[in-house]
């Protein structure tokens, strides 16, 4: 079987305190918005980043690397439900990352 | 009901306290997430999609006011003012912060509730029949054995790492509301020819990816012999059940495994020796117990009101027929609360809502509340002349649907609007649904209708006379429908009906379903499971799929 090629990810993980779902930014910095994520196009780049951000995730749970991809603008948008539903909230209120709170 | 000893106070305070440390441990950074982990499931805190969540035990379905009051208090102070009630008579908070989960243990302490065993390997909350003591049907109240269990199940320290989680329901009907056949042991109260009170015991049952309907393992128990007979099936269970694989633990694979004649002579043989080390020690304490459990004093007055609302208000007639069920005493109903408005989030109480059923209980109600497995809630004894004023303040507050039993009253589990294990969403589906089936409910009559959001079949949709799962087929959300199954004391699994469909093409297939019964029941008496159990699968699956075998957006399976 053909290995699959690699498709561009965002690094992902749990605020420790909150729960709440956040994504890795360049230089390092942790974001609540997958918009301002830093969208990874190789796979060397992904094993890299990755491992950083596992070495240094006090506040954080569960690190992994999400499947993305850049929207018209540029930016990360998710590939996946599971991760539009991360990305945004529930579908039944208002709440979570849509709320703005 | 039951209320904490000093004992149990005790007990509870130490669990939060001990928690309180392992967190501050957790933030400060000397625990690692792998090393609390274990921890704060075994104070029922998930780390779900968006959030942490909180599950808090209600035992056996079972709180007062005052307890439903602080769970509206926590719901405002620590999370976004609302509750989830879930199938194992358990409610999730779903947005609690870390920092704060330890002031809301405490805050649940305060009016002896906690979260402890509500997740691991251990013995989980002990359910019960929504309707138990107060039911027409009832050989006698189910939950003094559950608290009896409760306790012995608590902190067992041998049972603590069993290999799987291990769920015990009880009942004391002879109609199963409990659905003790799809529990990894399931107690359904019998009744000797002496007047002696027993259980027929059932192990080995269950849904999950690997749906069994246990079998029973004794016709008639004796209640005093509850404990040590429970003991010798965790035991053997513990001793045999298999540990090298997460999906061959549960006690179905086991009793599967090692064969139901086997199995029952393992535990047959191991019960005398328990007997014996029991020595009945349990006895007076299952007796004090029990007196906790005591009937209320029920009031001695004319139910005119009720009548009267009978003889000239249709829509309290329509709230009576579907609402409102049999107590033992003819002067009181039991009233159930629908948490399933049309397009509302099934099992979902806002605080306010919780208030107001409080108030309800405790003006109304002889201060009892239960939590039914459906996701609604239970005012067990309400005299009828009260029932009229029940109704009116529960429609004011959107707690006065009437549509219990129908179509529109669905069990639903999270799904992946919430919860980390699910494959697809389960709430959207049953909001679609219910709003779809509004007008033609009343006249399908009692449909249950039961929805996962993955294969481990929180929402039971196993025995759902219509269940539905949500799985991701290559990346799309995609629903498998069973049809025929059934919870109660004919519990039965139901036939996969086909291949899966789009989230879009299910609703409208599901309304096939409801339309097909209603053109091919014999008459209005014969229920939707009855009429498959008669008819089949053919005609539901052609109203599904038309007569083509397969439909246009199937899934790949």
């Amino acid at each position: 079987m053909m290995a699959r090629g690699f498709t561009p990810k965002v690094v992902t993980a749990s605020d420790l305190f909150e729960g709440d779902v956040v994504y890795l930014a360049r230089g390092g910095i942790w974001t609540r918005s997958l918009a301002d994520a830093q969208l990874i196009e190789s796979e060397s780049a992904a094993r890299e980043i990755l491992s950083g951000a596992e070495s240094v995730n006090g506040g954080l749970v569960g690190v992994y690397l999400a499947d993305a991809e850049a929207g018209p603008d540029g930016r990360p948008r998710p590939v996946h439900y599971r991760e539009a539903i991360r990305a945004k909230g529930p579908s039944n209120y208002c709440h979570g990352k849509q709320s703005g709170g | 009901m039951y209320r904490y000893n000093d004992f149990d106070r005790s007990y509870v305070r130490d669990r939060v306290e001990q928690f309180r440390k392992q967190v501050e441990r957790r933030i400060d950074g000397t625990l690692s997430e792998e090393e609390f982990k274990p921890f704060r499931l075994m104070n029922g805190l998930y780390l779900q999609l968006h959030a942490y969540m909180l599950r808090v035990a209600i035992p056996y379905g079972t709180l007062d006011s005052r307890q439903m009051r602080q769970l509206a208090y926590i719901a405002d102070r620590w999370d976004k003012g609302y509750g989830h009630f879930t199938t194992r008579q358990n409610i999730q908070f779903n947005w609690p912060k870390l920092r704060d989960v330890p002031d809301i243990l405490e805050a649940l302490a305060d009016v002896e509730m906690h979260a402890i065993q509500t997740s691991g390997n251990c013995v989980r909350n002990v359910t019960s029949d929504h309707f138990a003591g107060a039911s027409a049907d009832e050989i006698n109240d189910p939950r003094p054995v559950a608290e009896l269990i409760r306790q012995w199940s608590t902190d067992h320290p041998e049972f603590a790492f069993l290999p799987r989680k291990f769920k015990i329901a009880v009942t004391g009907s002879p109609v199963d509301r409990a659905v003790t056949r799809a529990h990894d042991i399931g107690l359904r109260m019998v009744r000797d020819d002496d007047g002696n009170d027993g259980f027929e015991v059932i192990v080995g049952g269950g849904l999950g990816r690997t749906p069994v309907i246990g079998t029973v393992i004794r016709d008639f128990l004796p209640e005093a012999d509850l404990l040590p007979y429970l003991e010798a099936i965790l035991q053997v269970y513990n001793a045999i059940g298999r540990r090298d694989n997460k999906y061959k633990a549960r006690i179905k694979i086991t009793v599967r495994e090692t064969g139901v004649e086997a199995f029952r002579t393992l535990v047959e043989d191991r019960f005398p020796v328990l007997r014996r080390v029991f020595e009945g020690g349990d006895r007076d304490f299952a007796r004090q117990i029990r007196a906790a459990f005591a009937e209320p004093e029920y009031a001695d007055a004319p139910t005119s009101p009720f009548d009267a609302a009978m003889d000239n208000d249709p829509a309290f007639r329509a709230f009576a027929r579907t609402n409102l069920h049999p107590h033992k005493n003819p002067d009181y109903g039991i009233v159930t609360i629908s948490l399933k408005a049309h397009g509302a989030t099934p099992g979902d109480a806002t605080s306010d809502q919780m208030r107001l059923i409080a108030d309800l209980a405790e003006a109304f109600g002889h201060d009892e509340i239960r939590i039914s497995h459906e996701q609604n809630i239970v005012l067990p004894h309400v005299h009828k002349k009260d029932i009229p004023a029940i109704r009116a303040a529960l429609s004011e507050a959107g707690l006065g649907t009437a549509n219990i039993g129908l179509a529109s009253d669905i069990i639903a589990c999270p799904g992946m609007d919430y919860c980390a294990l699910a494959t697809a969403r389960s709430i959207p589906i049953a909001q679609q649904i219910a709003n779809r089936l509004k007008d033609i409910e009343a006249e399908v009559g009692s449909l249950k209708i039961k929805i996962s959001g993955c294969i481990n079949a929180c929402g039971h949709h196993h025995v759902g006379h219509i269940g539905i799962l949500g799985l991701d087929r290559a990346g799309t959300e995609n629903y498998q429908v069973t049809l025929g199954g059934d919870a109660t004391e004919s519990a039965r699994l139901g036939d996969r009906a086909g291949p899966g469909f789009s989230a879009d093409e299910l609703i409208p297939a599901i309304e096939r379903l409801a339309r097909r019964y209603i053109e091919v029941r014999e008459d209005e008496g014969e229920s939707f499971i009855e009429t498959y159990l008669r008819a089949g699968k053919e005609p539901f699956r052609t109203a599904l799929y038309g007569e083509a075998p397969r439909p246009a957006a199937a899934s790949r399976s």
